[in-house]
């Protein structure tokens, strides 16, 4: 008997037109049709989605934490990428 | 800077410390890592055996009503367990091996699922009372510290009120039908009163691991503390059904503002995590055989899905 586990896959959502698809766990399943047939069942019993997309796990490649403070570094320092960096005369509207 | 000179442990302290999720790819103790995956599995064990009290009464259940109500719940029940697995799974545990542990008994769950469903009342006493002090266990998991779980537990939460509520509306109907009906229910409430105070685990005093889980905010209250609070939860809603709570020691103490109650039997209660449960033996083999009985169709999707993936590569080529 074969001792091998169903792959992983990670399941995305969209709960309703208009927004994007958001992770919302993993399951098991043999193949694509089945992961997301098992979404359905698993993430969307009380009508929680209007679109699924699953991924292979091991196919999610991610950035790593430890990095973090380096990954990130290069956008701390660039405050005048926001609005409220520049201060705007009182009288003008519409900005 | 001040965060040099801590240790790569007290730096994660100090994370938790500022309530700072902790998510998979971080680094954790290895402890941490341990504790979470025996909890997450735990529970989630707890979540797949307590579908067999309760999937009992399915094909018996008194209406086509009660009857689809008990089945979405038994499915809920089978949901909650994968969301769990499914962020066991996050920290490194292997679902094959979670599963195997539970099946070979090394694995525990919730002792009170170990305990039979002689009537239909047990029906509304589980989704009342046992629904009930699980979701006082698990709306604090919301908040507790690892992502992927806390994230798990907000689905949950969110069903769990479902079961909670019909459970009420089965004992609420028992309650307000034939004497027979009531005194079904009130067995019930005697039945299982006792082993749901248990659900929260041993007293404070007794439950070494509760400092530290508290400590890296696993847990945000202790047993005790819970306990005390499905007391004075529940005494008035049995109070409006008409139930009397199986505790003569039970009273209303005006200084701390809750309830003084009886001391759970704990002796039962060690017996049965040890496996001497009424039906402890009986659940374990239903989820072994199901586990064995289904071994042929996991293998069976595998060989079909890498023949169809064999045959798109051959088209392609």
């Amino acid at each position: 008997m074969s001792q091998k586990e169903w792959p992983l896959w990670e399941v995305f959502i969209r709960s309703k037109q208009g927004l994007d698809h958001k992770h919302v766990g993993s399951l098991h399943a043999a193949d694509a049709e089945m992961a997301v047939q098992n979404a359905r069942d698993v993430y969307t019993r009380r009508l929680e989605g209007v679109s699924i997309w699953v991924v292979e796990s091991k196919h999610v490649h991610a950035s790593n934490p430890d990095d973090a403070a380096a990954f990130y570094e290069p956008a701390n320092d660039k405050i005048y990428r926001h609005p409220t960096f520049y201060t705007v005369p009182d009288s003008i509207k519409h900005m | 800077m001040e965060t040099a000179e801590l240790t790569q442990e007290e730096q994660f302290q100090a994370r938790i410390d500022a309530d700072v999720r902790i998510e998979p790819k971080d680094w954790m103790p290895e402890a941490y890592r341990k504790t979470l995956i025996r909890q997450i599995s735990q529970h989630a064990h707890s979540e797949l055996v307590g579908m067999l009290p309760e999937g009992n009464w399915i094909t018996r259940a008194p209406s086509l009503k009660r009857k689809s109500i008990l089945l979405a719940k038994v499915q809920d029940e089978a949901g909650h367990g994968l969301y769990l697995y499914s962020a066991a799974e996050t920290l490194g545990a292997s679902r094959d091996q979670m599963l195997a542990d539970l099946h070979s008994g090394k694995a525990k769950y919730s002792s009170i699922f170990n305990y039979p469903t002689l009537s239909w009342a047990d029906m509304g006493t589980i989704g009342w009372l046992v629904d009930g002090a699980a979701i006082l266990n698990q709306v604090p998991l919301c908040r507790t510290s690892y992502g992927p779980y806390a994230r798990a537990m907000v689905r949950v939460c969110k069903e769990e009120s479902f079961h909670q509520r019909q459970g009420f509306e089965i004992m609420q109907t028992l309650c307000e039908g034939a004497p027979a009906q009531k005194q079904m229910a009130q067995e019930a409430l005697n039945r299982w009163w006792w082993p749901t105070l248990m659900m929260f685990g041993p007293k404070d005093a007794d439950s070494p691991n509760t400092e530290q889980s508290m400590k890296w905010r696993i847990k945000r209250f202790t047993n005790d503390e819970l306990r005390q609070k499905f007391v004075d939860m529940m005494v008035p809603q049995a109070e409006f059904l008409g139930l009397t709570v199986p505790d003569d020691k039970l009273k209303w103490n005006e200084t701390k503002q809750g309830y003084d109650f009886g001391d759970v039997d704990w002796a039962e209660f060690w017996d049965v995590v040890k496996g001497n449960g009424p039906c402890s033996r009986e659940r374990l083999q239903a989820r072994v055989q199901a586990h064995e009985d289904g071994a042929w169709v996991r293998e069976a999707a595998l060989a079909h899905a890498e023949k169809r993936r064999q045959r798109a590569e051959t088209v392609a080529a």
